[in-house]
């Protein structure tokens, strides 16, 4: 489905990512961690099509498709959702019209007929109860004043009304109470198929007993140096991330 | 035309030979002449001088006007269609104006609303009134429209009434062989606790140049609430400066909205005086501009009495090589305690070439009130829009989506349902369509 090779992306002529490659087929899970500023951020927005990011070398593609030529809209279109480390927020656009607009631009790139009001209530509605958010919060402007757990719930819950075949969750875990980590953890998991893939960027192994992933890699300075199963998670949550600095310094010499 | 000079002297020249000082009631003649001696004296503001640094409307005025005459009044204006539908759907009581004069044949006057007079009409109090609030002195653009206006419109709610119905004041214009300057002259006074809504439009027959200078002044009493909305919607050759003065009494409230959409330049004076406690003046405005496209607000609110409060929201839009100015001017007197002030001033510049120049002007001698004021100025969100993008929307509505909440923060400020719709509708075309 997804396909990345050798990707290397700079922001204002800094390399960030030096040489990403990652293979990801339908209805899988693919977990990403490392350190902080290692570049996964950066992954999930080069491949959601952020324009400061420059695409230095390398390819991706998907569903046969090269999804660095799209637009980051008709990399949504295609089926790529992005759920943003720090949702932004929108003053003044409310979150109906918004996703309203957002869901019937999406249906008329694949060629479906556009939601009537009754209908796309009706979708709100089932979604809704999903992730188990609440109405007044989308009666909002998007995402303002919302908490921090409150921003990740909306990011979930929009991934549930646009039902994207590769869903990147960035740190979609970080602030959130147990609680609401189970109900973004359900969600996720009730959205899965075997048709759709699931990256899911995280510091915590916490996550992982909720969305189980089937691989784990590591990403240190703009690289995978480490791939594993569940198991990997589980060995960084207790040993942190030193011994794979040294095994990487390692390697170098 | 010397720049060096803060005052123009000729154009001042000019208008006045335009204009034979009209006879009427002794007053007018009077205060015609202190307009006179004020242009004689002082002139038109050149961007030497601060208050009109920014916009040179004195050399845009004599560079494109010809002819400094008024045109005669249009015939045949209740055939004009334009605006039809709006008038029709806000279906209010209508005042127009022909080339600046009051037009009182088709003018509604429903026995016992409120009263309208021509100024040559009034008795010797009200008459009195006329230019105590916008005083010659205080713009020379004040000075010129009291010189050269020939009839002006005194408008009195009574004590007590509570209109239900808006007042929408249409002024039509078209310049002729006869000239292209339009002078329209506006008191309303709003008696003690009454209520009303204002809504000021101007069309302009053709796109031909014409230059419109008014003066309104608004006495609000004792507990009346007035709320006065004003859209500007010209051509690209329309030049305007207009001066709205206000004396606001104990726990009376004028609210002020003003829409820019279009014009080649605009100069709005709007002065507002809290003059008692309790009493509460509001100031919103915004302006969308392109092409090259001048629009500067000068803002002026002076808090004398304790407990007064005023809020300020100025927002715009600017494309292409057009520029806005924006002059806060908020003073506190020194016994005004406890006087709540906000201001703030929020420009969006889609283009490298478009200007803004915004100034807060706080001056305040009290020691225990609120006051706060901010400005910014920046381009549209790329986070925003990016995130927008990023769930499926194209570039262009994610843009048109984020300009429009900007600007709604001040529609909103709008409560007549179907003018508010109306300017809405203006401003989704023009932030769908040129940007
Ligand atoms: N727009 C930008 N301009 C400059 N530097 C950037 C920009 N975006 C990212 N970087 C830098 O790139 C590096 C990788 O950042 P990124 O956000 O991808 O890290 P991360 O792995 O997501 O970290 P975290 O775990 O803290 O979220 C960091 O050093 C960061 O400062
Ligand atoms: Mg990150």
């Amino acid at each position: 489905m997804l396909s990345i090779k050798n990707l290397h992306a700079s922001v204002e002529g800094t390399a960030i990512l030096n040489g990403i490659n990652l293979e990801i087929k339908p209805g899988e899970v693919h977990a990403i961690m490392g350190p902080n500023g290692s570049g996964k951020s950066t992954l999930a927005s080069v491949l959601a099509g952020r324009e400061e990011y420059e695409v230095t070398a390398g390819e991706v593609t998907f569903k046969g498709k090269d999804l660095l030529d799209l637009s980051p809209e008709d990399r949504a279109r295609e089926g790529v959702f992005l759920a943003f480390q720090y949702p932004v927020e929108i003053p003044g656009v409310s979150s109906t019209n918004f996703l309203r607009t957002a869901v019937n631009q999406v249906r008329e790139y694949r060629g479906q007929e556009p939601l009537d009001a009754v209908k796309f209530l009706s979708l709100m509605k089932e979604k809704m109860k999903l992730v188990e958010i609440d109405q007044k919060l989308l009666s909002r402007a998007l995402n303002e004043g919302f908490s921090g757990g409150e921003k990740k719930k909306n990011e979930i819950f929009q991934m549930a009304v646009l039902e994207p075949t590769l869903s990147i969750l960035d740190e979609t875990d970080s602030g959130l109470d147990i609680d609401a980590l189970k109900v973004v953890a359900n969600g996720v998991n009730q959205l899965k198929s075997k048709d759709n893939a699931t990256i899911v960027v995280t510091h915590y192994q916490r996550l992982l007993d909720y969305i189980v992933p089937d691989y784990v890699h590591v990403l240190f300075n703009g690289r995978i140096v480490k791939s594993g199963t569940k198991a990997l998670a589980l060995e960084l949550e207790e040993k942190g991330y030193d011994w794979i600095k040294d095994e990487v310094a390692g390697t170098a010499v | 035309m010397t720049l060096s000079l803060k005052k123009d002297h000729k154009l001042a020249d000019l208008f006045l030979q335009a204009k034979p000082e009209s006879a009427g009631p002794k007053f007018f003649s009077d205060l015609k002449s202190k307009a006179r001696l004020v242009l004689e004296e002082v002139g038109f503001p050149t961007v030497k001088a601060e208050e009109y640094k920014y916009t040179n409307i004195s050399k845009k005025i004599a560079d494109s006007i010809e002819n400094p005459g008024s045109p005669s009044p249009i015939s045949n204006l209740e055939k004009v269609e334009a605006l039809r539908d709006l008038l029709d759907s806000i279906d209010g009581y209508q005042i127009i104006t022909n080339n600046g004069i009051p037009e009182e044949a088709l003018s509604d006057s429903p026995e016992g609303l409120f009263g309208l007079h021509h100024f040559t009409d009034l008795d010797a109090s009200a008459i009195q009134e006329i230019g105590q609030i916008e005083k010659p002195e205080n713009d020379a653009f004040s000075a010129l429209n009291t010189f050269s206006f020939s009839q002006g419109l005194r408008i009195d709610i009574p004590d007590g009434k509570i209109l239900k119905k808006p007042l929408v004041m249409v002024h039509y214009v078209r310049a002729d062989e006869n000239g292209a300057c339009v002078y329209p002259r506006i008191f309303i006074n709003a008696g003690k606790n009454s209520q009303a809504s204002v809504i000021e439009l101007t069309v302009f027959l053709n796109d031909e140049t014409v230059f419109v200078n008014s003066v309104s002044e608004w006495a609000v009493a004792e507990n009346a609430h007035i709320r006065h909305y004003k859209l500007q919607d010209g051509n690209k050759n329309t030049l305007e400066v207009h001066n709205t003065g206000a004396n606001i009494h104990k726990d009376a409230t004028l609210t002020s909205v003003v829409l820019s959409l279009e014009a080649g330049m605009i100069r709005n004076n709007l002065s507002i005086d809290l003059n008692a406690s309790n009493c509460e003046g509001n100031m919103y405005g915004l302006y969308l501009l392109n092409g090259k496209t001048h629009v500067d607000n000068h803002t002026n609110v002076d808090h004398t009495q304790p407990h007064s409060q005023s809020n300020e929201l100025y927002k715009g839009i600017l494309a292409d090589h057009s520029r806005g100015v924006f002059n806060g001017k908020i003073f506190v007197r020194q016994i005004a305690q406890k006087t709540n002030a906000f201001q703030q001033n929020n420009n969006i510049l889609l283009s490298e070439d478009a200007t803004v120049n915004t100034k807060p002007q706080l001056e305040i001698w009290a020691d225990d009130v609120k006051c706060s004021h901010g400005c910014t100025t920046g381009q549209l969100d790329e986070e925003a829009l990016f995130y927008m993008r990023a769930r499926g929307m194209s570039k262009e509505s994610a843009r048109a989506l984020l300009l429009y909440a900007f600007a709604g923060e001040v529609l909103e400020k709008i409560s007549i349902e179907p003018f508010k719709k109306y300017c809405e509708k203006l401003v989704h075309e023009r932030l769908g369509g040129s940007y």
